[in-house]
């Protein structure tokens, strides 16, 4: 991997988590972060809660597989996961960048409010569930009950969707290359826009994945569960 | 909340060492499961109609050598190894009539498993405590099941400790939890099951047995249970000469693979994995919801 830096940057800080506590590590990381460019955190190891509220335009690379919770809660971060995550990635991050090189588990980018989340390998089930204006690009599929009660942001999706797409969604877009399982209830295919291809090439271009956004279809709410209609039985 | 691991070692070398790989899986898994702990190991069968019971009595006073005059007395070529709390008798007598007899006789004694291949180890405590007690590290095998506790819907007792067996040479363990034990069990019962504790587990280890015993192939089995049962799992089986995983269609519990040429190792989490040899190179996925995985010696 090619890591471009300035050349006055200082040398990165290293936190091996096979000699160090995570409680070391994530306490200097929200301690005065103004000198530091670049933290390494090696040896994981699958340890929950790596470097979540992290307040600091600061670089977390990650060498190896993350547990529960990594990055969870970020603002200006960037957090690079060398390997895979697991539940919870990046949960209700307000701004900032994660990227995951493998596979995120369940529950990645719940909540989040804002910043760019990557997963370049497949998300698990509820990818993006309640989603509040943070963007998500997934390289591969996502499980089942992904955006469910998503409010605001965008999920692209490079792969296939599992059941329950975008489920109550609000006013989050997701957008799919791939086949979709099931839509849930008031998720609806809706045409693609001029600005919705900008959208997708966009994220994508800030993903670093390559495909024409002409391959993506787009899906919104329906609109139909604003209102309660009482005949409507359940059935929307 | 619940620790499950896995291990299949696919060297014939390595199943010297099963235990030693094994015992940091498992106590990875104590944050998961501080109650109780257990694990089933499969070994090289034993031969003929000979049959092995693991037992286990909680009284540290129990007169085991008492024990092991009534069933040499008894039995049809009887051994016994005593380790702890827990023994593993080897007869050639009918394993019915010997739990049938050990029941009548010694009701204190508990049989925790029957089989050619499968010894089942369970007791509360910390899973590193548990490890101690029975010298896990020194298992030998080809595969095994083992798991963490943290009780959620009924007492923290060793019989409420999990693997669950049921049959011959299977086992069963389980994180999550079942809304509909009761009927579970009641329309077992009513096809003359047992039930040997107060754990939802147990009525998931003895209905997917009956189906196999059915006839149902594993996956005929439990796409049964995706109707039968109403609540969260991940169980990993184990059989003779396989391991078996499944998560339920909502995948609340966590499951990791990671696999090489030498093993795969199964857990609820990385971190019981990440010390294995060469795992940086592994394949590791998640098991998807509803899919039936399963690995053969």
């Amino acid at each position: 991997m090619v890591r471009v830096m300035a050349a006055a940057a200082p040398a990165p800080v290293v936190y091996d988590l096979a000699r160090q506590s995570l409680r070391e590590l994530n306490q200097f990381l929200h301690g005065d972060l103004s000198k530091v460019a670049t933290v390494r955190v090696e040896n994981p190891d699958g340890a929950h809660s790596i470097a979540v509220a992290v307040d600091a335009p600061v670089r977390i690379e990650i060498d190896g597989h993350a547990g529960y919770y990594a990055a969870g809660q970020i603002k200006r971060a960037t957090v690079v996961i060398n390997g895979n995550a697991g539940p919870g990635l990046a949960e209700n991050m307000m701004s900032g960048r994660v990227e995951v090189s493998g596979f995120a588990s369940g529950g990645a980018g719940a909540s989040a409010h804002g910043g760019l989340l990557v997963i370049r390998g497949d998300a698990g089930l509820r990818c993006g569930i309640s989603l509040k204006g943070g963007d998500i690009v997934v390289g591969g599929d996502v499980g089942s009950f992904s955006a469910f009660m998503a409010q605001e942001g965008r999920i692209v999706i490079c792969g296939n969707a599992g059941e329950g797409l975008g489920d109550s969604i609000y006013e989050a877009v997701l957008y799919v290359r791939g086949a979709i399982r099931s839509l849930g209830a008031d998720a609806e295919v809706q045409p693609m826009t001029a600005a919705d291809i900008d959208a997708v090439t966009s994220l994508l271009a800030a993903a670093g994945i390559n495909h024409p956004a002409s391959e993506f279809k787009r899906v919104g709410s329906a609109r139909k569960l604003y209102h309660w209609n009482a005949d409507a039985n359940q059935e929307y | 909340m619940c620790g499950i691991v896995g291990l299949l070692v696919k060297k014939p070398e390595l199943r010297e060492r099963l235990g030693e790989l094994m015992v940091p899986m498992l106590i990875g898994m104590t944050e998961r499961g501080p109650d109780s702990s257990g694990m089933a190991v499969f070994t090289e069968p034993v031969s003929g109609t000979r049959r092995k019971l693991s037992l286990y009595c909680a009284d540290p006073h129990f007169g085991w050598q008492q024990f092991e005059e009534a069933v040499t007395e008894r039995f049809e070529a009887p051994s016994l190894v005593v380790d702890a709390n827990h023994g593993v008798l080897t007869t050639a007598s009918a394993p019915g009539h010997v739990r049938h007899w050990i029941g009548a006789e010694y009701p204190q004694v508990h049989v925790l498993s029957v089989g050619r291949q499968i010894d089942l180890y369970k007791d509360v405590g910390l899973p590193i405590e548990v490890a101690e007690r029975y010298h896990f590290s020194t298992l030998r095998g080809t595969h095994l099941v083992g798991h963490t506790r943290m009780a959620t819907e009924s007492a923290v007792t060793p019989e409420n400790a999990h693997p669950y067996t049921a049959g011959e040479d299977w086992c069963l363990v389980h994180n999550g939890s079942l809304a509909n034990p009761g009927s579970i069990k009641r329309n077992l019962e009513k096809r003359g099951a047992r039930f040997e504790s107060d754990c939802d587990t147990e009525g998931a280890c003895r209905y997917i047995h009956w189906r196999l015993e059915e006839g149902d192939t594993l996956e005929q089995a439990l796409a049964k249970a995706f109707e039968d049962f109403d609540g969260f799992f991940t169980f990993l089986m184990g059989t003779h000469d396989k391991l078996a995983l499944v998560r339920d269609p909502f995948a609340c519990k966590p499951a990791v693979i990671a696999e090489t040429d030498d093993y795969v190792a199964i857990a609820s989490e990385f971190r019981s994995l990440a010390h294995l040899p060469d795992v940086r190179h592994a394949k590791v996925f998640e098991p998807k919801p509803a899919e039936v995985y399963s690995w053969s010696v």
